[in-house]
């Protein structure tokens, strides 16, 4: 689960991690009430973010640094509700809601810091890097010397004289390794807390003054954990995430929109991407990514149904499903089913093999319905692709 | 021969009460069955201790179903919120084979209880994965057991139903297969593709292997290196999600391209270039295994 950059700060605060002052604005008078306590509190410069689950925001014009008030509604005005398009975002961009009004630094350097699993090894790595404010995935591909690495033992955490080694390796003064240190044991502790996946400072500064701030910050959290979070999962901006996804997340489905034509319900993720891999040899284009999982009812397949034909672009549905957890005959109970309740009208083709097969085809048989039955994957992809075409 | 599981094995189900626990149990004990193994000797559900479930005795603890059953595998069904406690149960009770099917583990759970599990003996085999068979003698796990032939080729993957997949093609053109090995998609697993891929390399009724891998993180890449290096067996190779938009995760907790790394084509480069047999379809496995053996 993504979060907002104002969500994540206020994270950090909780576990003593400096970061600059800040207020969350959904409206431009919200935004004018936050820049105008920021001016009046002294300080010179306001920066003024735009809150979107995606990077590359400054890039995309969805971060502006301001010296007067003025020029900080021009900005909010300028950033709230546009279309922020970033490397991130696609090309149609993410419709900013909310805006960040935060104090502005007097930025010394800007350096990285990052928590994240690291997979090979099994444990969480800290990373740390002068190269600051820049994309750190580029970084590791031109340069991995750079990004200095900590790996931590689960039984213990992090150890302050792993925090103290990255502390050095970023070349911080001595006056502020203490304060350095601080900062990183803060920041796994949130880590940790949080049951997050990734945790990303960039940048992580150092001030004209001396100090040590989190100038932006990122934070993913572990879906599998999120039972045992019921405050964080509040943090969740429905706004961020596409509708579609977000009614087939309340059915506990996984389901992701892509931009083909032929929806796919599948079970078994591995089975779902390599539906999508042979509809795109068979010379088609998948609508979305489907789930249905190993335990799917009837009721959640008929939700599967519903959420596939809410889609417009799609022109045929194809299911594929090998039953292990899954029962054949359940799923073919429920496509009949959905697709009699829903008065389905676009083709239906499916590939169903595995437990309980026979009864599974001959249900479908039986329902009077004109479902197209592959009896191979390609075949039935070959079908799907021939139907989403309008060909017979 | 046969890796991991054969009919020596001796099979607990942690879980056993719950819906999937019972389906499966059964489901294990029915193809062992057919082969006069008798598999599932029984299941722990903590407080439900001394009955009897579906013909099984009930325990309420590993340790003692160990102790009362002689026991050398367990498999978990256990909810993700206690799984990894499951896994670490069963590991202190010193079974060489613990499977865990269990998907939805906090993936911090797993940082802990892996850092314990591997530095014991036993054998984790994923979680988030179907289990393994050894076709003709026993199953451990949730995989359809008719659709599958004893025989040959050996199969490692991160993917249950594209396991399946794989195994009804070759059964379908009448090629057995000697184990199936399903790792799990979760971004920590126990047993790795490599190995996976040594136990079936070593096993000398396993002719050829069948690797099935998907985006997100590098152990394809690390297996084809080793496949290189020590493998003589013919390998035919796919990974799924070659159309996986980068950034999102499909659906399994590991299948995710990010920042440039875990795509499916750096992956098919690495395993081509370790003289593995890459299909770009997931219909072709079969008929890639068939050409190898000769018998397409």
């Amino acid at each position: 689960m993504k979060i907002h950059e104002y969500q994540a700060k206020e994270i950090l605060r909780k576990y003593n991690v400096p970061v600059p002052g800040g207020e969350m604005a959904t409206t431009l008078e919200q935004a004018d009430q936050a820049a105008k306590a920021l001016f009046s509190a002294g300080n010179p410069v306001v920066v003024v973010k735009a809150q979107i689950h995606a990077g590359g925001r400054g890039k995309g014009g969805g971060v502006k640094v301001v010296k007067t008030l003025e020029a900080a509604n021009e900005a909010s005005k300028a950033i709230l509700g546009m279309q922020l398009v970033t490397h991130q975002t696609g090309p149609q961009g993410q419709k900013v809601q909310r805006l960040l009004i935060e104090e502005g630094s007097l930025i010394d350097r800007e350096l990285y810091l990052g928590l994240v699993l690291d997979r090979a090894s099994a444990k969480v790595v800290f990373m740390a890097s002068q190269s600051g404010g820049m994309e750190i995935e580029q970084v590791a591909h031109d340069t991995p010397e750079l990004i200095y690495k900590e790996y931590i033992e689960p039984a213990v955490g992090l150890q302050p004289y792993q925090a103290r080694k990255l502390a050095f390796k970023l070349g911080l003064a001595s006056t502020q390794i203490n304060d350095a240190v601080k900062f990183m044991m803060g920041l796994y502790k949130a880590f940790i807390e949080t049951d997050s996946t990734l945790m990303e400072i960039n940048p992580f500064i150092t001030t004209k003054d001396g100090k040590l701030l989190a100038l932006d910050c990122k934070i993913n959290f572990d879906d599998n954990a999120m039972f045992r979070h019921k405050d964080l999962k509040e943090l969740r901006d429905i706004a961020e995430e596409d509708p579609l996804e977000v009614e087939a997340s309340k059915f506990s489905l996984n389901y992701i929109k892509l931009d083909g034509d032929i929806a796919c319900m599948v079970n078994g993720a591995g089975l779902a991407m390599a539906t999508m891999d042979i509809i795109e040899y068979a010379g088609g284009k998948a609508a979305n990514f489907l789930d249905v999982g190993g335990g799917a009812n009837q009721e959640q397949i008929e939700n599967a149904f519903g959420i596939l034909l809410s889609d417009p672009n799609v022109k045929a549905i194809f299911i594929n499903i090998f039953g292990g957890i899954l029962r054949v005959d359940v799923l073919a109970t429920a496509v009949v089913a959905a697709a009699r309740k829903l008065n389905v009208q676009i083709p239906i083709i499916l590939r169903l093999e595995g437990t309980n097969v026979e009864e599974g085809r001959q249900i479908l048989a039986d329902s009077g319905l004109k479902f197209s039955v592959g009896t191979t994957m390609k075949e039935a992809a070959d079908l799907a692709v021939a139907a989403a075409k309008g060909v017979n | 021969m046969s890796v991991l599981v054969d009919k020596n094995t001796r099979l607990i189900v942690q879980g056993i009460t719950g819906r999937e626990g019972t389906f499966h149990a059964k489901g294990c004990a029915e193809y062992a069955k057919q082969f006069g193994v008798n598999l599932v000797v029984g299941g722990v559900t903590p407080g439900k201790g001394g009955t009897t479930h579906e013909g099984f005795p009930v325990f309420n603890t590993v340790e003692e179903a160990v102790a009362e059953t002689g026991a050398n595998a367990s498999v978990i069904f256990v909810p993700p919120p206690f799984a990894a406690d499951g896994i670490l149960e069963a590991t202190a009770a010193g079974l060489p084979l613990v499977i865990c099917i269990t998907e939805g583990i906090p993936t911090l759970d797993m940082v802990k209880a892996w850092e314990i599990v591997k530095r014991t003996k036993t054998v984790l085999i994923g979680p988030n994965c179907p289990g393994v068979i050894s076709p003709g003698k026993a199953k451990i796990g949730i995989m359809p057991g008719r659709i599958h032939k004893e025989g040959s080729v050996g199969i490692v993957s991160k993917s249950g139903t594209l396991t399946y997949e794989a195994v009804y093609q070759l059964t379908t053109r009448g090629i057995g297969q000697s184990t199936a090995i399903g790792i799990g998609g979760d971004p920590i697993i126990g047993t790795t593709h490599i190995d996976a891929l040594k136990l079936l390399n070593e096993d000398p009724d396993t002719e050829a292997i069948i690797m099935i891998g998907e985006i997100g993180g590098s152990a394809e890449e690390a297996a084809a290196k080793y496949i290189k290096e020590f493998v003589k067996k013919p390998v035919v190779g796919f990974i799924a999600g070659q159309t996986a938009p980068p950034g999102r995760r499909m659906g399994h907790a590991g299948a995710i391209i990010s920042g440039g790394e875990g795509t499916a084509a750096e992956k098919m480069k690495a395993m081509a270039e370790a003289g593995i047999t890459v299909v770009k379809s997931p219909a072709e496995i079969g008929e890639a295994m068939a050409r190898l053996l000769g018998k397409a």
